[in-house]
């Protein structure tokens, strides 16, 4: 992510402004994820468990936890989600 | 020193926070930065296994007890109040000084208490002390949280105090070492610790009250309570099955509350809760590599969640608002604190040369080797999780996301020296993290830089990353909601009010109709006296002499023939 200098000017244009530098960045995550799995056959890993070992596999698993993760999450809202002044209503402030 | 000069280590910021009104303002900000130096210092020169006792009330109060354990958590505390105070230096405001000094240091001298007895006097201390920095934010919902928070903390201590005395009563020694939950004393002080860490269902004191403080404040508060229960833990119930559970599950529930949450501030106390879960999964395991682990992870916690929180109140603090609906784009003109909150952010995440990283991994590892599957697949995923609501929410809805058109200015300079610090720290540990592992509790028999936890670890990581791309392309990212998200809380702050109203209207009307009743019921007794002896009724009227004579005859005539008829 880039950190560019700070600066008075609004009018400055910065790096990540320019959805072609987004673009860039996200083939960068995809080019070094192809890697690290390609990694997985470089080498063997001592695995405790068999799954472990299997080529991929914390790829895999960081893909669909995170995936399900944010999916819960969102399924969640339907139970939890409460109007933002729904403890402070019963209070009269704010 | 000799013994007899032997002090409670956590009484310089105490003494040096009481202190603290009389000098003058000028000197304050280098008076509170020198009290954790001079208490480093001092804990620097005490020996591993000093102790000091003193007889009160013909108790043996071990006020003073150095070993490798509390030696690590008087490091880090001392660290932490210095960092956390450079942050606050701005802060004119004497009663969050002194609250903080206070706070610290009775968080600082509970660790190094040997008996139970000093530990509890502490402990209240952390909490009594603790609360002025949710109440100077000076809302009335900051005021009503600091009173809940309050009931809770006084709550752990009274939970706490009968524990220890069943234990006393028990065992008589006052000693605080293992305890074990086998007695019920061992349960109720277990109880209290599991309040102060924030066990599951018991945790939301944390949530609903942190992001209420002040930026600072929050800082703050986030490093010492917490820790000190995790510390207590670790020394009472170390081994004791029950907590891998109990850590595992904390690991895993606050994630999903804080992928919904809005309140940046918040997210923090949840991923500060699931940070808490790796700790308390470690001690559960009992093993060297398993304390070790929790405790070298408590260590490097503390400064990469503080980093966090200070970024995030330095946002607050230039925005006015910490909600994610209303940020974004902040990098462009707050870049150096954009850049220190990503530095947290994959501190927590455990990047490889990230503190998270080398401490971790310890406990995964712990879990694993002692043939935990499912617990470390729950870590495991729980790994991701932290990636999800510390690594990408934060920095990204506050600093890159949609421009919010906010242009605030950088941080004060102090708050930048303090978050420069802790992310030097942060990286610095990741790098080389021999030193911490010198001073953890047991020999370090653990290699993190290994090929296979690098890669491994990367792929966990990235694959995270293009799950959170795939999951923003393709809209499947749950918009962030101005709203508040239920969590345990709403037992005490909606629904056992509703039901006490309940009662309390139900009982209102039972008495409002057993009044209007027996209301009634005098009135038309009094209706009824009236009409037949009131002052026009026939029975009061006056009577002429005549009549009277009439009424007489007739009454004589009427009791003859009665008296015929009965004859």
């Amino acid at each position: 992510m880039s950190k560019d200098a700070p600066s008075e000017n609004k009018e400055k244009s910065y790096w990540l402004d320019r959805p072609g530098n987004v673009k860039k960045l996200i083939w960068g995550v995809v080019l070094i994820c192809v890697l690290l799995v390609l990694s997985d056959f470089l080498y063997v890993r001592y695995s405790k468990y068999e799954i472990e070992g299997w080529a991929g596999f914390y790829g895999f698993f960081g893909f669909i936890a995170f995936t399900g993760i944010v999916l819960a999450g969102k399924y969640l809202r339907k139970i939890l989600m409460r109007d933002e002044n729904y403890y402070s209503k019963d209070f009269g402030d704010e | 020193m000799s013994d007899l000069a032997l002090f409670s280590p956590g009484l310089i910021l105490i003494v040096g926070g009481l202190l603290l009104p009389v000098i003058p303002k000028f000197l304050r900000p280098a008076f509170m930065l020198v009290l954790p130096v001079l208490g480093f210092a001092y804990i620097l020169g005490l020996e591993n296994g000093t102790s000091v006792t003193m007889n009160y009330l013909g108790l043996t109060l071990e006020y003073l007890r150095v070993d490798r354990l509390s030696l690590m958590w008087g490091y880090i505390f001392h660290i932490a109040a210095f960092l956390g105070l450079l942050y606050a230096l701005q802060v004119k405001d004497t009663m969050q000084q002194v609250a903080a000094l206070i706070y610290a240091g009775s968080a600082i001298s509970a660790v190094f208490a040997g008996d139970l007895i000093t530990l509890f006097v502490f402990w209240e201390l952390t909490a009594v002390s603790s609360v002025f920095l949710i109440w100077a934010s000076r809302t009335p919902s900051a005021y009503r949280s600091g009173m809940r928070y309050l009931i809770i903390q006084v709550g752990s201590g009274v939970i706490l105090l009968s524990g220890i005395l069943l234990y006393v009563n028990q065992t008589g020694s006052l000693v605080f070492g293992p305890i074990g939950i086998e007695s019920t004393a061992g349960k109720l002080i277990l109880i209290a610790f599991g309040i102060k860490s924030a066990f599951p269902l018991l945790h939301n004191w944390l949530q609903d009250s942190y992001p209420e403080a002040t930026p600072s404040g929050t800082v703050i508060l986030s490093t010492f309570t917490t820790k000190l229960a995790i510390y207590a833990l670790a020394r009472g119930y170390a081994g004791t099955d029950i907590l891998i559970y109990i850590g595992a599950t904390m690991t895993a529930f606050p994630i999903f509350f804080a992928v919904i949450e809005n309140d940046l501030r918040r997210v923090l106390s949840y991923s500060l809760n699931n940070q808490l879960g790796f700790m308390v999964t470690g001690i559960g395991l009992g093993t060297e590599l398993g304390i070790n682990g929790a405790a070298a992870h408590a260590f490097v916690h503390i400064l990469y969640k503080s980093l966090l929180f200070m970024s995030m109140g330095a946002v607050l603090q230039r925005t006015g608002t910490i909600k994610a609906t209303n940020l974004g784009g902040l990098y462009k003109t707050m870049p150096w604190t954009a850049g220190f909150c990503t530095i947290g952010a994959m501190s927590i995440s455990a990047f490889p040369l990230f503190s998270g990283f080398v401490t971790k991994s310890m406990i995964l590892t712990a879990a694993a080797g002692d043939g935990y599957w499912g617990v470390w697949i729950v870590l495991l995923m729980a790994s991701a999780g932290v990636m999800e609501h510390s690594g990408i929410k934060i920095p990204y809805f506050s600093f890159f996301a949609h421009d919010s058109g906010k242009r605030p200015k950088e941080a004060p300079l102090n708050m930048l020296l303090a978050m420069g610090i802790t992310a030097a720290l942060s990286i610095g540990i990741g790098i080389y993290p021999d030193p911490l592992y010198a001073i953890l509790p047991f020999p370090v028999d653990y290699t993190p830089y290994t090929l296979a936890h690098v890669l491994t670890q990367l792929q966990l990581l990235m694959f995270s990353v293009l799950a959170f791309i795939f999951l923003m392309k393709s809209g499947l990212y749950p918009p962030e909601t101005a709203s508040v998200n239920i969590d345990s809380d709403v037992v005490y702050r909606k629904f056992l009010p509703a039901l006490i109203d309940k009662f309390g209207k139900s009982v209102a009307a039972m008495d409002m109709a057993g009044r209007v009743r027996s209301l009634s019921f005098i009135k038309n007794f009094i209706g009824t006296v009236r009409a037949t002896h009131g002052v026009t009724s026939p029975l009061a009227s006056n009577m002429a002499v005549s009549s009277m004579v009439v009424w007489a005859l007739m009454s004589l005539a009427v009791y003859l023939v009665v008296l015929f008829m009965a004859t």
